[in-house]
């Protein structure tokens, strides 16, 4: 039973680092980089939206990515405990 | 109060209060000593992160940088910062369940070997040497430029308090003297750009200004790429390097930042494994301010720069260019003889050379502002400089008193002989620092990147495997490791320092940078360290045990 639990955790944890870090992918190498011309035809305020991306907004998303994964580990922490 | 003066006062205050917090935190255990007694709130661990991280290179170089690059100084903006989201993902919380005090003991214990061991003793050493040499002599220039002494004399004084604290405190004192410091330069760094923000874009908020229009009612970067395209010189928001480059340097950055050594350190220092994620957080946030503020600032001086001294006449500059000159950060060459400033991207015509570094210290004198706040800029400089070579210090070591001497050479030494040990190999990497920041080597500029290449090749792919793959074993680290760094040394000498025959930007593989290429050889230690596991036998049994244990959270509290 303790094994079962200890791999759904492990699962879990892993499922949130997949889906994470596809997000650090995309703003950073994606809208940053990869597709930075065709995101530059965009304008955002006074940025062109691909060069915003390449040095502000992809910043603010790894700031809010790491908040997110805290949250989202201290309730599955709090949830292994809690059923063991 | 005339300018000189405010700056030794304001210098002299932050010093009295580094040495003030040293003093109150000394250090009386190894267990202190390396990581501040397992007990520091994760917000002033985020805060001695950040400051721990940001170097003298991030304070003053890094918005000229961006300035001149445009566009492909992003390389550094992401590169720099998005290494902390790998941190706090793969590998801050399990280094802090494993519980021990260097990133060598966890190779060691990990992969059960002290061959494995003293390969990440000698990867720690090399890239913690070159990255703290360039602190010291950053310390020397700033010293120089705002408080009239000679660089030698400027970095023997950073010498004495960096040797202070460090010996003093260890971790302990570190961490609360990088809290401190902390608030010094990012203060520092942001009273400038919100006054220039506010005379350019009248938007206190730089991020935001960046992005607003000038009183001409122009957006200020459109305003920017025409200026560029009338100069000569390529659009500011678009590159000039390759899309392959960029993408590979900014790799190279990121995983570089995740597996440095006095970054990972300072995970070990929070009470819990949830505080070791929570530090992580805010340690990034921290960074964020400057480095959201950063590009900002690079495209309000450039902007400024270009107005002021574009096609005026020489004789009507402002007194800062002269000042400048003196120093000789700025040059004007009047290679046409008609006493006007022809600033071109065609260096056939251009007369102006200005050094990066002006950007982030004349911008207050550019923009007028009063003098407090040039003494403020000297100070926070001082103390990103001073918090890095004193995190780097403690690394050197304790891999040299921990991983070296307690756990290969002398097992039976006290914890006295121990703790003796530690502050030894301070004082003399301390030295040894000093002597390389009076007697720079060329290189040291050109081994920053060589140091993100070398952490990035060695000890990235060792922890995250070591995490994340039980069945890697010593044979496929060890592997893996010693190709990865022979790989990417090979390379950045070839192509940097001219062995093993040289060679020209044309003769890159697949055309990317020396910068870049240390996500080509942490790709080649990671299939390296696979392939050659899958042919040797696995780990025993108890280190399977241990990596389950890493990846689960304590039953309690932690």
């Amino acid at each position: 039973m303790n094994k079962i639990k200890s791999e759904a955790y492990w699962k879990k944890n892993l499922k949130y680092l997949v889906i994470l870090l596809s997000i650090w992918f995309s703003v950073s190498f994606g809208f940053g980089i990869l597709l930075v011309d065709e995101l530059n035809q965009i304008q955002f305020f006074g940025f062109k939206l691909g060069f915003w991306f390449a040095q502000q907004g992809s910043i603010y998303v790894f700031v809010i990515l790491i908040f997110v994964y805290i949250y989202l580990m201290n309730k599955l922490d709090k949830n292994y405990r809690s059923r063991k | 109060m005339s300018l000189q003066l405010s700056i030794w006062l304001i210098v002299g205050l932050t010093f009295a209060l580094y040495i003030g917090i040293a003093i109150w935190s000394r250090a009386s255990s190894t267990n202190e000593f390396y990581v501040a007694g397992k007990g520091v709130h994760p917000v002033a661990n985020g805060m001695a992160t950040a400051a721990d991280w940001m170097s003298a290179a991030s304070f003053i170089s890094m918005a000229g940088i961006i300035s001149f690059l445009g566009y492909d100084g992003s390389v550094y903006l992401m590169g720099w910062t998005g290494g902390y989201v790998l941190l706090a993902l793969l590998l801050a919380p399990y280094l802090r369940k494993f519980g021990k005090f260097t990133v060598p003991a966890f190779i060691g214990d990990r992969y059960y070997s002290n061959t494995a061991r003293t390969v990440a003793v000698f990867c720690a050493l090399i890239v913690s040497f070159t990255y703290i040499a360039g602190q010291m002599r950053g310390v020397g220039v700033v010293f120089s430029r705002y408080l009239e002494v000679d660089i030698n004399s400027g970095v023997f004084i950073g010498m004495g308090i960096v040797l202070f604290y460090a010996i003093l405190g260890g971790m302990k004192g570190i961490t609360y003297t990088q809290v401190a410091q902390y608030c010094v330069l990012i203060f520092a760094f942001m009273v400038p750009a919100i006054f220039i923000s506010i005379e350019m874009t009248s938007n206190p908020i730089p991020q935001l200004g960046f992005g607003s229009a000038g009183s001409d009612g122009v957006y200020l970067l459109d305003k920017l790429n025409g200026l560029h395209e009338e100069l000569g010189f390529s659009k500011y928001t678009s590159g000039s390097k390759s899309t392959l480059d960029v993408f590979f340097i900014t790799a190279a950055l990121m995983i570089g930042t995740a597996g440095l050594p006095h970054v990972i350190v300072r995970f070990f220092t929070v009470k819990k494994v949830s505080d070791a994620r929570k530090s992580a957080g805010w340690a990034l946030l921290f960074i964020a301010i400057l480095y959201t503020t950063a590009p900002a600032i690079a495209v309000f001086a450039r902007t400024n720069l270009i107005d002021t001294v574009s096609e005026k006449n020489y004789t009507d500059m402002p007194s800062w260019f002269k000042k400048w000159e003196d120093t000789g950060l700025l040059k004007f060459d009047d290679k046409n003889g008609d006493n006007i400033i022809q600033y071109n991207g065609n260096e056939m015509i251009n007369e102006l050379t200005i050094d990066r570094d002006i950007m982030v210290l004349a911008n207050p004198e550019i923009a007028q502002l009063p003098n407090w706040v040039i003494a403020l800029l000297a100070a926070g400089a001082l103390a990103a400089a001073l918090s890095t070579a004193a995190g780097l210090l403690l690394v050197i070591s304790s891999s040299v008193s921990h991983d070296l001497i307690k756990r290969i050479i002398k097992p039976d030494i006290s914890e006295k002989g121990e703790l003796f040990a530690a502050r030894l190999s301070a004082l003399f990497a301390v030295l040894l620092a000093g002597y390389f920041g009076i007697n720079p080597p060329d290189f040291v500029a050109a081994t920053v990147a060589l140091a993100f290449g070398l952490a990035a090749a060695s000890f990235f792919p060792a922890i995250v495997l070591g995490i994340f793959y039980k069945k890697m074993n010593k044979e496929g680290a060890i592997s893996g490791m010693v190709i990865g760094i022979l790989l990417m040394l090979f390379y950045m000498t070839k192509f940097k320092f001219g062995w093993f025959g040289g060679g020209a930007e044309s003769d890159w593989w697949f055309g990317i940078s020396p910068e870049g290429f240390g996500t080509v050889a942490m790709i080649v230690n990671f299939i390296v360290s696979i392939s050659v596991s899958k042919f040797t036998s696995p780990p025993p049994k108890e280190i399977i045990e241990l990596v389950d244990n890493i990846r689960l959270p304590n039953e309690n509290d932690d």
